[in-house]
């Protein structure tokens, strides 16, 4: 049970790895893809039709593959005639030359030192965020609390150090949850990042500390998500993964439906956490974006405790389900 | 002052051409009243204009001295920190003569380097303005002396070509007369120097597009358009969708924090330029933006295009055209009736435009259009070229038609791209869009400029068959905003592209990407292959590459040194989009 637990886990995290990962390219669909690309010849002038008719005869007879401007003047064919272009040569480019033309001129040091500063102009930019995707107030009968979710980076473009962090505090002060995450986050590919390092949780006591290694990525409909795997100081087993996607109603209102569900391999029973599918998270958040930068928003957050987790719940006094309408700010700077 | 200017301009020795405008003159004497109003503008840009008048505000002879520095900008009643040259944006006017040779002084009063660039003047490779590869640049509180003989004519422009400082005003115009006869007739000329300006510093925006590449895109499809049954049908949105790919994403820096300028003036102050009925009247139009490829129309006016960046064509009769950044395009209006027309540079995503006055008198203002509505991309724009695949079968896209994989990101489209995630596209069968209409206007119903409508005026001499040809792919990662060539910026590729002087090379430019980029050989004009008689393909120093699409060049490689090739989309060079040139005689020996 754990164990295929576990392994349906991996398999979710790899198999997000996987359609992010360059070698799953993405095969165009063309036939959804007609009416796009027919429109806008309709009212193209005559001139366009005349040379879409050479381009499909050229295509028909030529070799796709030789042609590439090497025999073909492309810019006749705009023309709708068929013009043999000049044969371009295959002389091999000339060896590349290691000497600097301005060194002569400006001296060497002087000019090694500029050359450096160019070269660094257009190295990576190490640029920086700090967002708060959830900073919010939680109204519920179980009690009203703030809640926080969040991430930070610093780095390139490829390599980033990352901060998350989450957690929630209840109106009277009692910090119920507060988790930290150092990672060190490196692009893969495209569209994911691996994440690998740290997590710390504050609360609940006893304090944990885990090793994490994780996926964020962008899937394809614009899905964002972040899975992550966890192994705490004393040998337990987690997963975590979120899903969430921003819908536009306009471009000001957007609509955020958010999902996430944390597994354990074990019953972990000082922290209340059974093994299996412990708890599930479902949030929808619509902001009002001011700018992309500030964004106030109201929403409804859910949350469900499931098997052995649900059952400590229930033996502390606590319910294993709650309902909250959440209202707060998104923000990034 | 009216006397001054005249004295100064018998000096400078102004053609007979100009001698015999009387009209230009009267103009001289009128713009010195103007010219005190705002000293935030050189004459030829202040807000009314009777047109360029040759003694004021004009740079002229053969020792000119330029000093950078910050000063204060303002337009739409907000002003900002910008750097300039002379204290105004745009800088100064230099005028000068084909066959002279002109010494120009630029000092820096800045407390980081500087440096100009002489956009599409031919010089020795040590006077073109690259700091780290024609000079070290200028050192704050240094001078530095540029020297060089002036061989062609034509419209022109500097920038810097350190930092960010072009995006902050360090820009100004270049006109130079032909020693010989013009073959442009006219009576009265103007300058319109488009800009983009943001009050907010250009590292901010850089910081922001990190963050999100989309951020500045206030224009994105939305449910409540697909209800209202506009842009795409739900069937396309979850295709462009499934594939990770926003039509809408037209420009990364918009309308949402840039103001559109004309000669420094945003649409309120309303630059204006002064005509008489019935005269021919010269536009010399420079696209000086950072970040903002523009469409240019004058509602009303044909416009005669008679010069493109800086090279005579035959004159083409347009409605609209497209000008990205770094272009030029020297166009004659004959505008017969006294009214004002509006000046329009439209954002090519339609967020903003600028406007400005076209008229037979000061006061009079030009109609603003409505923005129009916002283009979409397609599958052309994605490199699909849409012609072809009405014969594929799709599910078996490797067979005898050999057009390669239609894989939006297959490596085998680009053998010499290098993968990484710096790359997110291939385009999988990028068409030829030289004869293409430019991004958004291809359905408006009147003429718009096709790079294939230009002919060279004179035909070359001599044109031999390129030698040899060399594939440059134009790549990114619009997610992450990376922007490369070939999958590589510049600081990962030391390999220059290496020519053998006078070699003569095809180079098709292939966009991996969605976005336009105005692709900038430093040294060089080289011709588009646009389907012209080869003789009479037109020159160019920047070429507007589009989404998806590819164009070709050939490049003689006729001047020796070292020289910078790049995106002239600021951020783009700055991700590195960027290529270093060097040409050196067959033996390999240094210039």
């Amino acid at each position: 049970m754990k164990l295929s637990l576990l392994t349906s886990m991996a398999a979710l995290a790899i198999a997000q790895t996987a359609i992010t990962l360059p070698v799953q390219a993405q095969e165009h669909q063309h036939d959804a893809a007609t009416p796009v690309a027919s429109a806008p010849d309709a009212s193209q002038p005559v001139a366009d039709e005349m040379d879409h008719e050479g381009m499909a005869m050229d295509h028909g007879a030529m070799d796709h593959g030789q042609m590439d401007h090497k025999t073909m003047d492309h810019g006749a064919m705009h023309h709708g005639q068929m013009k043999p272009d000049m044969m371009i040569g295959h002389m091999p480019a000339p060896k590349a030359p290691t000497d600097w033309a301005a060194d002569a001129i400006h001296g060497q040091p002087a000019m090694a030192a500029a050359r450096a500063a160019l070269f660094k102009s257009t190295s990576e930019t190490i640029s920086h965020m700090v967002l708060a995707e959830q900073f919010e107030y939680r109204a519920s009968d179980a009690g009203d609390a703030f809640a926080w979710m969040g991430r930070a980076w610093y780095g390139g473009d490829i390599d980033r150090i990352l901060i998350r962090t989450e957690g929630e505090a209840k109106i009277n002060g009692t910090v119920e949850s507060a988790e930290v995450q150092a990672l060190w986050s490196h692009a893969v590919a495209p569209y994911a990042n691996l994440e690998i390092g740290i997590r710390y949780d504050i609360r609940p006591k006893p304090n944990r500390g885990y090793a994490s290694i994780g996926i964020d990525a962008m899937l394809p409909y614009w899905i964002e998500t972040e899975s992550a795997l966890f192994l705490s100081d004393k040998g337990d087993v987690l997963a975590r993964a979120e899903f969430s996607h921003d819908m536009r109603i306009t471009n000001h209102l957007i609509l955020q439906p958010r999902v996430e569900f944390t597994l354990s391999a074990q019953d972990i029973e000082e922290q209340g956490i059974g093994s299996g599918l412990s708890d599930a998270e479902v949030g929808l958040r619509l902001r009002y974006a001011h700018t992309p930068a500030f964004a106030p928003y109201v929403g409804v957050h859910w949350e469900r405790k499931f098997g052995d987790t649900g059952r400590y719940a229930l033996a502390e006094g606590e319910s294993r389900s709650s309902t909250n309408f959440v209202a707060g700010v998104r923000f990034l700077f | 002052m009216f006397m001054n200017g005249l004295t100064q301009g018998n000096r400078s020795g102004m053609n007979k051409m100009i001698l015999d405008r009387r009209e230009l003159i009267r103009a001289a004497a009128g713009l010195a009243g103007v010219a005190t109003l705002g000293s935030m503008f050189p004459a030829w840009a202040q807000a009314v204009s009777k047109g360029i008048a040759p003694t004021l505000g004009t740079l002229t002879g053969e020792d000119i001295a330029l000093t950078v520095g910050h000063s204060e900008f303002t337009t739409g009643g907000k002003s900002g920190h910008a750097i300039t040259v002379n204290g105004t944006l745009p800088g100064p006017l230099i005028r000068l003569k084909e066959g002279q040779r002109v010494r120009l002084s630029v000092a820096n009063t800045l407390d980081e380097d500087t440096s100009i660039h002489w956009h599409g003047l031919l010089v020795p490779f040590q006077f073109d303005g690259v700091p780290g590869l024609s000079f070290p640049g200028i050192k704050p509180g240094e001078t530095f002396t540029y020297d060089f003989p002036i061989v062609h004519a034509g419209t022109y422009w500097y920038h810097s070509h350190s930092g960010m400082q072009e995006a902050m005003g360090h820009f100004g115009p270049i006109i130079i007369d032909p020693a010989g006869e013009d073959p442009v007739v006219y009576d009265r000329e103007h300058v319109l120097m488009l800009s983009d300006w943001s009050f907010t510093h250009p590292h901010q925006l850089m910081t922001r597009l990190k963050q999100s590449g989309g951020y500045f895109n206030g224009q994105k499809q939305t449910v409540g358009g697909l209800l209202a049954g506009k842009d795409q049908p739900l069937k396309d949105r979850l295709e462009w969708a499934a594939m990770r790919m926003d039509p809408t994403d037209i420009s990364d820096v918009t309308g949402s924090v840039y103001r559109y300028l004309i000669n420094g003036h945003g649409l309120e102050e309303n630059w204006t330029g002064l005509f008489k009925p019935g005269e021919k009247v010269r536009l010399r139009i420079i696209n000086a933006s950072a970040m903002t490829n523009f469409n240019f129309r004058i509602p009303g006016l044909s416009m005669k295009i008679v010069q493109v960046d800086g090279q005579h064509v035959e004159p083409v009769e347009v409605d609209e055209f497209q000008i990205a950044v770094a272009e030029t395009y020297d166009v004659i209006v004959e505008p017969t009736d006294a009214q004002a027309f509006g000046i329009i540079g439209e954002a090519i995503d339609r967020s903003g435009l600028v406007r400005a006055t076209l008229a037979p008198a000061s006061g009079m203002v030009g109609a603003v259009p409505k923005l129009r509505e916002r283009p979409l991309l397609g599958m052309k724009d994605m490199g699909m070229d849409h012609q072809m695949p009405a014969v594929l079968d799709l599910s078996q896209p490797d067979t005898s038609a050999d057009h390669g994989s239609m894989k939006m990101r297959d490596p085998a489209n680009a053998p010499g791209v290098k993968m990484s995630p710096a790359v997110a596209t291939i385009s999988p069968m990028p068409a030829d869009r030289v004869g293409d209409r430019p991004t958004g206007l291809e359905n408006v119903d009147h003429r718009v400029l096709r790079y294939s409508d230009l002919k060279s005026l004179t035909p070359h001499p001599d044109t031999p068959a390129p030698s040899r040809s060399i594939d440059l792919h134009l790549t990114a990662n619009m997610e992450r905003y990376m922007w490369s060539l070939d999958g590589e910026r510049l600081s990962e590729r030391t390999e220059p592209l290496a020519f053998r002087h006078m070699e003569r090379v095809r180079i098709n430019l292939i966009n991996d990407t969605m976005m336009p980029h105005p692709i900038h050989i430093h040294g060089h004009f080289f011709e588009l292959v646009n389907g012209q008689d080869r003789a009479k393909q037109p020159l160019k120093h920047t070429v507007n590459v589009l989404p998806g699409g590819k164009i070709a060049i050939d490049l003689t490689a006729d001047a020796l040194g070292d020289w910078a090739m790049h995106c002239h989309m600021m951020f783009h060079m700055d991700m590195g989009m960027f290529r270093i040139v060097k040409v050196r005689h067959e033996e390999g020996a240094p210039a």
